[in-house]
């Protein structure tokens, strides 16, 4: 499979647009508030576009597409059950208190509310949550790039082997994002979070078209799914195309093998093409063979279940517009981390710490200069992911690390009027050293003690890694819980006067009145969760 | 902020529109036996332009 001049423009515009964005944006640039912030003053309906996109980012790109194709629809329950009744409480609740302390950040949030030394731990654990998160989108997309073995032409002509594509991949996607990230700020991120909203849209509207006409519509999808999952469908844009890649009939497949440049070690060569559908076996790194489970039997790479399908069903085009629509969901993904990195880093540290009485441009630059400076950290955790074998794996470790202690401390903070900055700061210290215990005296099925855990001792096995790291965030978000209320109540209370604005309790609620009844958070929030709770019954 | 978005997302999928639309009436039709003989590009690239220009004429109107 080769890419085809169109293909060429068609991505060439969009990255043409993409900086263009940033560098007009550069001229409305001019206050450290403009670059981190975006002003504060972007209308509703970009941020929550923005919002989708960035929970719309290339790990859930491939990765619900994968698990639709493993589990079937059922995945569907991770926002049914999982993120929207999450994100309905978050708005209802915690928002309206974080953005009204005015606060710039998570970690000076926490410095309104607790003390400064609650706040530096947080900026340094979330500094390298969110360089570990964008090397992580860096390294996914390179490597997709060099299995699918689509941008190999260039290269050969150079006669160079085809493992600079990686390193290519890296530097190129590394420097785009720098460009306009570094020109426009937040407000670039954004701006460019909605393109890429609508260009996934773009995108897989018609491949779930074409896969479904395939397959013979809703009843022939049905039918040919294997028995054991359930039938009821929903047509979610991003999980969708996992199934029809498990039900689709590989008929033409012979002649994408006969294409030049398709074939090759360690990629969708002819032999490792007979999965299920159109998912190929997933074939090791290192060695070059199909992996195999205790049993034996070959083990389906789902992670390439969208990548084959746009292969499989779009011709030169169609096909450029789809690759543009995955390489822009990765890059988006970079940038919102970058951007998180730089605000932290130049408030919560240097702010904080380092330089704190300096004019307002010495903020924006050092806001620049920490763009860089994340990136090519980024690119360093790029080549340390690649030591994990799945993506998901390493990221949810991070998480387990960072995010479920901070979860216990927000919720004890914002609704418990009596913790503590001392019992924050020890909760979330106790809390992040238990998630390393947790994860230095486990290990999963299989994995060698090292990084993946069990460097201590091997208390105990897990099923997977991914049952590893969920114990961990539990255990982690716990001992918190548990230490930041014990702390709290042998320490002395904070003045209530000093928590007006940042505690439930302590805070005059926002009323909703003036807007039309239709416009109100309440009404909206209950009117989201009826429908939540219809999609969970009937396609329970 | 001084830029409306949806100029530059008018703009980028009018012009996107047009050019998978040009190419789906020039290009060869055995390119589309992937997509189940169907000339998704002329097609989609017609919906893309569509949508481009409604979001130029929603940007003219503010």
């Amino acid at each position: 499979m080769t890419l085809t001049s169109i293909d060429w423009l068609l991505m060439f515009v969009y990255f043409a647009f993409v900086l263009g964005v940033g560098f007009t944006l550069k001229r409305y640039t001019r206050t450290s508030k403009d670059f981190f912030l975006a002003g504060r003053a972007l209308p509703a309906w970009v941020c929550g576009l923005a919002f989708i996109s960035a929970n719309l980012g290339a790990q859930e790109i491939i990765g619900m597409a994968a698990s639709g194709a493993k589990y079937g629809i059922a995945t569907s329950h991770f926002y049914w059950i999982g993120a929207i009744p999450a994100m309905v409480f978050l708005g209802i609740f915690m928002m309206p208190y974080y953005y009204g302390s005015r606060a710039r950040s998570v970690p000076e949030y926490l410095r309104l509310r607790f003390d400064e030394k609650t706040r530096g731990f947080n900026a340094i654990s979330f500094a390298l949550m969110t360089v570990f998160s964008s090397g992580i989108s860096m390294y996914a997309m390179a490597k997709l790039l060099q299995i699918l073995h689509i941008f190999d032409a260039p290269f050969r002509a150079l006669g160079l082997p085809p493992t600079y594509l990686f390193h290519v991949s890296i530097v190129a996607s590394a420097i785009i994002v720098l460009l306009y990230v570094f020109a426009g700020g937040l407000s670039s991120a954004i701006y460019n979070e909605v393109l890429q909203f609508f260009l996934i849209v773009a995108g897989f509207v018609p491949l779930v078209y074409l896969g479904l006409k395939d397959v013979g519509g809703w009843s022939g999808l049905r039918a040919t799914l294997p028995t054991a999952m359930p039938k009821s469908l929903f047509p979610f844009l991003v999980i969708m195309p996992g199934l029809i890649a498990l039900a689709a009939h590989p008929t033409a497949r012979a002649t994408l093998q006969t294409t030049p440049g398709y074939a090759g070690a360690a990629s969708i060569s002819a032999e490792t093409t007979t999965g299920a559908g159109l998912i190929p076996y997933k074939v090791s790194d290192t060695t070059g063979e199909i992996v195999r489970d205790q049993n034996g039997r070959p083990q389906l790479d789902y992670d390439l279940a969208v990548p084959v399908m746009l292969l499989h069903y779009f011709p030169a085009g169609l096909l450029g517009l789809g690759l543009t629509a995955l390489l822009a969901s990765f890059m988006s993904g970079m940038a919102g981390n970058v951007t998180a990195f730089n605000t932290v880093w130049t408030y919560d540290i240097y702010q904080a710490y380092i330089r704190p009485k300096a004019p307002d441009a010495h903020y924006l630059w050092m806001g620049r200069m920490a763009t860089i400076f994340g990136i090519a950290a980024s690119v360093a955790t790029a080549y340390v992911a690649a030591q994990f074998n799945n993506i998901m794996d390493i990221l949810q470790l991070v998480f387990a690390f960072v995010n479920a202690p901070l979860l216990a401390t927000f919720l004890l903070g914002m609704f418990w009027k009596r913790t503590t900055g001392h019992g924050a700061f020890a909760g979330l210290l106790c809390g992040t050293a238990a998630a390393a215990v947790h994860h230095m005296s486990t290990l999963a099925e299989g994995a060698a003690p090292g990084i993946k855990g069990g460097l201590i001792t091997v208390a105990h096995t897990y099923y997977s890694e991914m049952a590893q790291n969920f114990w961990t965030a539990i255990v982690a978000w716990t001992v918190c819980f548990v230490v930041t209320i014990a702390v709290s109540l042998a320490t002395r209370p904070h003045p209530e006067d000093s928590l007006r604005g940042l505690v439930y309790s302590l805070t005059e609620r926002p009323r909703d009145t003036a807007a039309a009844w239709y416009a109100r958070p309440s009404v909206l929030a209950v009117g989201v969760l009826a429908l939540t709770a219809l999609l969970n019954v009937v396609f329970f | 902020m001084g830029l409306d978005i949806r100029v530059p997302i008018g703009l980028m999928f009018a012009l996107l529109g047009v050019l998978l639309s040009g190419y789906g009436l020039v290009s060869d039709r055995a390119i589309y036996a992937k997509s189940l003989g169907i000339n998704v590009n002329l097609g989609w690239g017609l919906v893309l332009l569509a949508f481009g220009i409604v979001m130029l004429l929603l940007a003219r109107r503010r």
